[in-house]
């Protein structure tokens, strides 16, 4: 009964399919592709609405106030609206604007999102694209982000553009080197890029209570912590989002866009936030594992969505609580610190799988990471007293 | 099938190269030059090297085309000057395509059917590269870190 709930959607896939099971054999291949695509970008695009309006639920509930209220029971069809809204709204297109870049880099960069989307697993035998290499192809595709950024910031024709697609290409170059090194220890101690089998090595549990995931050895809690924050960057969300300040630089490279160009970069936002977060479940928390023995006859894609839901609160509570940073201060994070932090990691799980993956590893490598930190923040401390910030260009 | 797929992907980024090299629009040619080097990727794809075309992507769109991009922008000119034909460019365009061609005509497997061979996995790589490649890679390495530093060193604030 359960494993039949848990494969649900696999046989349902398996019913479209046999509707075409007469057809050549590349119309069995694009059907089945496209049945997954169009799963995938319902779910997601559904778990947007969702999260937009949670979001600003939630923001509200922090700072003391009600949020969107009026449309539908608890504001809950205020994606609907809000869609409409955009749909309608005119689009506006500078006229000295470079128009078919200006129309491409939304699409560029919505598309990048879907796509590296498509390789985390959602659940048992629930991964869209299966091929060999899956992280790889979510960093590679991954990439064309700053490209598609750059786009939109180039084609505007706008002061304010430029600068935020500056601002976001430093920022997104400088993390994108932590977010990529922190995964490494996790290739290295599965020794395998694909996803599937990183989430079947998180499987057992020790002493049959402690689920295996990563996030419980040392060297994987310090690398969950630098790929969330890099993950966090990578987004432009908010302790992070100095390429849109809207208090310095309107919009950043979003500046020029309106209607629903301006809707899509909002959605491939969003869609980027969950495929980091769903890649920090994938590698870190076990994937769609139970974290319990008893609780296993769930489905495994609850306990994925589930995971993938506390991962984007912390988003949205970070958002809720923590002011922008300074750029300078970001780009010293990233270099001075988060760099060495995930070498240290790298180092530490070489050291825990020789000393044997049990106990005696799980010290060694807490030693190892506690020493770098240890020694980073004597190293890194400036002794610089907080005072009234001194302009060198202004004044 | 696949036959069809490489002449789409073949048109696809010989049209792409053909406007990188025409287009007057410096910015342009830059983006249709990362659309090019994507069927490049694509075409280690067909032939089943995922980690190559992987690595393409990632080095050539991720950071190779942002870095053209980037020179461009800083060294921009007045768009509308037109520059005459710069005949060294032309040489060595020649020059390349002459040795490329030469290459390919040299080798044996154009004539004969290819034995299949099944394309090395990502594990494979590692391990040459870990122990029959150590010293290049181990070089490259240092090459790349020599130039981050001189990088640092030359956008580093002049003390007073």
């Amino acid at each position: 009964m359960s494993s039949a709930l848990d494969q649900i959607f696999i046989h349902a896939k398996r019913w479209l399919l046999s509707w075409v099971a007469g057809a050549p054999n590349w119309v069995i291949q694009i059907t089945s592709s496209l049945i997954n695509i169009v799963a995938l970008v319902a779910v997601f695009l559904t778990l947007f609405a969702l999260i937009s309006v949670l979001e600003r639920k939630i923001l509200a509930r922090m700072q003391n106030r009600y949020g969107p209220n009026r449309v539908g029971p608890f504001g809950l069809f205020q994606p609907v609206a809000d869609g409409i809204k955009m749909l309608i709204k005119e689009d506006i297109v500078p006229a000295r604007a470079d128009k078919v870049v200006h129309f491409l880099a939304p699409v560029v960069l919505a598309a990048v999102a879907i796509l590296t989307l498509g390789v985390i697993p959602y659940g048992r035998n629930m991964t869209a694209f299966a091929i060999n290499g899956g992280i790889l192809f979510f960093f590679a595709v991954g990439s064309a982000t700053e490209l598609a950024v750059f786009m939109a910031g180039w084609a505007s024709n706008n002061k304010f553009s430029m600068l935020g697609a500056m601002r976001a290409i430093a920022q997104m170059f400088s993390y994108e080197l932590p977010l990529i090194i922190a995964v490494l220890p996790v290739v290295m101690a599965v020794g395998s890029l694909v996803p599937d089998t990183i989430i079947t090595a998180q499987g057992e549990y020790t002493l049959g209570v402690v689920p295996r995931w990563f996030v419980f050895t040392p060297w994987g809690a310090a690398a969950f912590i630098l790929f969330f924050v890099s993950g966090l960057v990578e987004s432009n969300r908010t302790p992070f989002d100095v390429p849109e300040g809207e208090s310095e630089i309107v919009a950043g490279h979003m500046t020029e866009y309106s209607g629903f160009k301006y809707a899509t970069f909002f959605m491939a936002e969003y869609l980027g936030m969950f495929a980091v977060s769903g890649l920090a479940v994938t590698l870190f928390l076990g994937g769609w594992h139970a974290p319990v023995r008893m609780l296993e006859f769930v489905p495994s894609y609850v306990w994925f969505f589930l995971k993938l839901s506390a991962l984007l609160f912390v988003y949205i509570w970070l958002r809720a609580t923590l002011p922008r940073m300074r750029v300078d201060q970001m780009m010293n994070v990233a270099w001075k610190f988060m760099l060495p932090m995930a070498f240290t990691c790298v180092i530490a799980t070489a050291v825990w799988h020789y000393a044997g993956r049990g106990l005696r590893g799980w010290l060694w490598s807490l030693f190892v990471i506690v020493v770098v930190y240890s020694a980073m923040s004597i190293l890194l401390d400036t002794r610089r007293k907080f005072a009234p910030r001194v302009y060198r260009f202004a004044e | 099938m696949n036959g069809a797929v490489f002449i789409v992907i073949s048109v696809f980024t010989l049209a792409a190269a053909l406007a990188a090299a025409t287009l007057p629009n410096l910015m342009h040619a830059a983006f249709c030059l990362a659309l090019a080097l994507l069927g490049l990727a694509s075409f280690f794809f067909l032939l089943g090297a995922e980690f190559v075309g992987l690595a393409l992507v990632f080095i050539y769109i991720g950071a190779v085309a942002v870095l053209i991009v980037f020179t461009i922008l800083l060294t921009r000119r007045d768009p509308k000057e037109h520059y005459g034909l710069n005949w060294s460019g032309v040489l060595i365009a020649l020059a390349v395509f002459a040795g490329l061609t030469w290459a390919v005509l040299k080798t044996q497997s154009l004539s004969i059917v290819p034995p299949h061979i099944r394309a090395l996995t990502v594990k494979q790589i590692g391990q040459t590269l870990m122990t029959g490649y150590v010293w290049p890679l181990q070089c490259v390495g240092l090459l790349l870190t020599a130039a981050l530093i001189g990088a640092l060193v030359l956008v580093m604030e002049e003390k007073k």
